[in-house]
């Protein structure tokens, strides 16, 4: 089809195959604070809230943008934040 | 600002936001198409594009190394800060582009969600971590739901990709949502799995789900449907299938469950990243999808289960409904069992050289950390041996109990994980299981009729003499029986593992334990 949407089939697939990459050797110690922390990634969401909320002409929809901010927000700020609070004991202990 | 929206609009959503002449309009909400929403197709003079693309490219790097970094323990609370730095300049150049029309809208988003996420991040106690690993990230599917939802509303209408985009979001958003408030509700025991839930029929009800979402999804281009009702159906089946796939799966499967739909949340970014035709979302959340896919194997590999039988194969063992380390449920059938007092375990721990501690989720729900820190401290001023045998998904998650223990100041030097200790067990003379179960039942090794066959587990019963300190002798978390309760080395200590802690401390110091050591010293 047209360029963007190859494009973004290229990006979704190269994006994969580096996630599969980044990921090789975890230890089990790490996992927890990992998947955490990818979770606070994928929040990331919150860009096309704020997109919305740039381009909604309505109060509903800005209303809409808000609250998926609000929810992205909530996974990326506590996703980071609480992976912190367990690396921070792991940096202790290792000291 | 307007002026602002526009080219943005225009170089990031071509092709996305193309309203097709042969399509219905898409819009819940009844607005009115300003000018400004129509594509533009020539790229603006401003400089601004360039800026913004230069952030997410940087953005792109950030967010990868500090996956990569996630995964090494020197490195990863840095690369943890680098990966927020990463979303932060991501923020600073969509807003730099877009400009901050709306922006009361995105500061009443930002300070409940922002304000609430610090909240719950900085009050859970580590023993609640999996369960707000959940809640956050099915908060996150959420947002990419609500995305979709509303990318459809705006007035310029989608084009095919877009609407498959949406599709895609919603379901996918929809899935991780509710099935992940689900686990977080089973991880607090908040919710059991109910009988019919196990029924095979479940398997049939949830196909028909997905199957009743795409067709409302075809129906949509088709214009067999307008869009307000499709999407109100693709939603709700969503969320059920979400509940439906989520809840006939046990307690003990849970961290499996909510690594695969921290992946799922991926994914949806991904698809809110088609929606909204950014390819930062849609790299960023690939690489999350992937990773947490990746995760996901390497903890089924831990745990010897493989994904199809974690998803499909219901809840573990004959014990449907999970029963909690120390639950109510009586588990008959046990006989050679020998019960001792604190006392007797005392005496045992006196004589010992090398003590080995397995601690499981018991200890952390009994909060007994900071209880097993002092008696061990006191073990080691009287020159005992002590190290802690941690079993890969020890806790509730892969690397909770590390969390735990640290978080009770225990050296790092002396958690050690399985495959390292267990040829150690046949040179222990005491080792003390502290609410763990299935993570030391021998028959995961000897008993191929047992439903945890297979699985690697601490091999304490090598040991001389084994301690069980537990509740009562209800089943574990998967509901499975423990032969090492009846081996004639195993002696069993009823209690609650913090309280019987206190007291092996005060009977050791009341038998001169570490006093002697002190006045050697």
């Amino acid at each position: 089809m047209n360029g963007p949407l190859s494009e973004a089939l290229w990006v979704l697939l190269l994006g994969s195959l580096l996630g599969f990459e980044l990921i090789g050797k975890v230890p089990p110690t790490l996992h927890t604070p990992l998947m955490s922390g990818a979770n606070a990634i994928s929040g990331i969401t919150l860009l096309a809230a704020l997109a919305l909320i740039g381009q909604a002409a309505s109060p509903g929809l800005r209303l809409l943008g808000a609250v998926a901010l609000g929810f992205a927000l909530f996974n990326v700020v506590g996703g980071f934040l609480v992976t912190d609070r367990m690396l921070a004991m792991f940096r202790r202990r290792a000291g | 600002m307007v002026a602002l929206i526009s080219p943005w609009f225009g170089s990031l959503l071509p092709g996305l936001f193309l309203p097709t002449a042969s399509l219905p309009p898409f819009s819940l909400l009844t607005v009115s198409l300003p000018t400004v929403f129509l594509p533009a197709v020539s790229m603006p003079a401003s400089a601004l594009p360039s800026v913004h693309l230069a952030l997410d490219l940087g953005a792109v790097l950030l967010l990868a190394l500090g996956l990569k970094g996630l995964s090494k323990v020197r490195t990863a609370r840095s690369a943890n800060g680098l990966a927020a730095v990463a979303i932060a300049v991501a923020v600073a150049g969509l807003l730099l582009e877009q400009g901050v029309a709306g922006w009361p809208w995105m500061l009443l988003g930002l300070l409940a969600g922002g304000g609430l996420g610090a909240l719950v991040a900085y009050r859970v106690p580590m023993t609640s971590m999996p369960e707000v690993v959940a809640l956050f990230n099915g908060c996150g599917g959420m947002a990419s739901l609500l995305v979709a939802l509303g990318a459809a509303a705006l007035p310029a209408g989608l084009d095919l990709l877009g609407q498959l985009s949406v599709l895609a979001s919603v379901l996918v958003g929809g899935v991780t949502f509710s099935g992940s408030l689900v686990a977080m509700a089973k991880l607090q025991e908040w919710l059991a799995t109910p009988p019919w839930m196990l029924r095979p029929q479940r398997h049939a009800v949830n196909i028909g789900l997905v199957l009743v979402a795409l067709a409302a999804g075809a129906a949509l281009p088709l214009g067999l449907l307008t869009p307000a009702p499709a999407l109100v159906v693709i939603t709700v089946a969503s969320l059920l299938l979400g509940i439906g796939l989520t809840l006939p799966i046990g307690g003990a499967d849970m961290p499996v469950v909510i690594s695969l739909l921290n992946s799922y949340s991926g994914v949806a970014a991904a698809a809110a990243g088609f929606v909204v035709g950014s390819q930062l979302l849609v790299v960023a959340g690939a690489m999350v999808g992937a990773a947490g896919l990746i995760l996901t194997q390497v903890m089924c590999t831990g745990m010897n289960r493989s994904l199809t039988s974690v998803l499909f194969g219901g809840a573990l063992g004959a014990a449907a409904a999970p029963v909690g380390e120390g639950g109510s449920g009586e588990d008959p059938g046990y006989s050679r069992i020998t019960s001792c007092s604190a006392e007797e375990c005392a005496l045992a721990l006196e004589a010992a050289e090398r003590v080995v501690f397995v601690p499981g989720y018991g200890l952390a729900v009994a909060q007994a950390q900071h209880s097993l820190k002092e008696l061990a401290r006191l073990l080691e001023s009287a020159g005992i041996q002590v190290a802690y045998g941690i079993h890969p998904v020890a806790g509730r998650m892969p690397g909770h109990m590390n969390v735990l223990l640290a978080e009770a100041d225990v050296p790092y030097e002396q958690l050690i994980e399985m495959e390292t200790i267990n040829p150690d067990f046949p040179r222990t003379d005491v080792v003390i299981v502290l609410g763990a179960n299935d993570v030391v039942n021998p028959q995961a090794k000897n008993d191929p009729s047992s439903p945890l066959y297979g699985m690697p587990v601490l091999e304490v019963d090598q040991a001389r003499s084994v301690f069980v300190v537990k509740r009562s002798l209800g089943a574990g978390y998967s509901g499975v029986r423990n032969g090492l309760f009846e081996l004639p080395q195993t002696s069993m200590v009823f209690g609650d593992a913090k309280a019987v802690l206190q007291q092996l401390t005060a009977e050791l110091r009341s038998l001169g334990v570490g006093k002697v050591a002190v006045a050697a010293g």
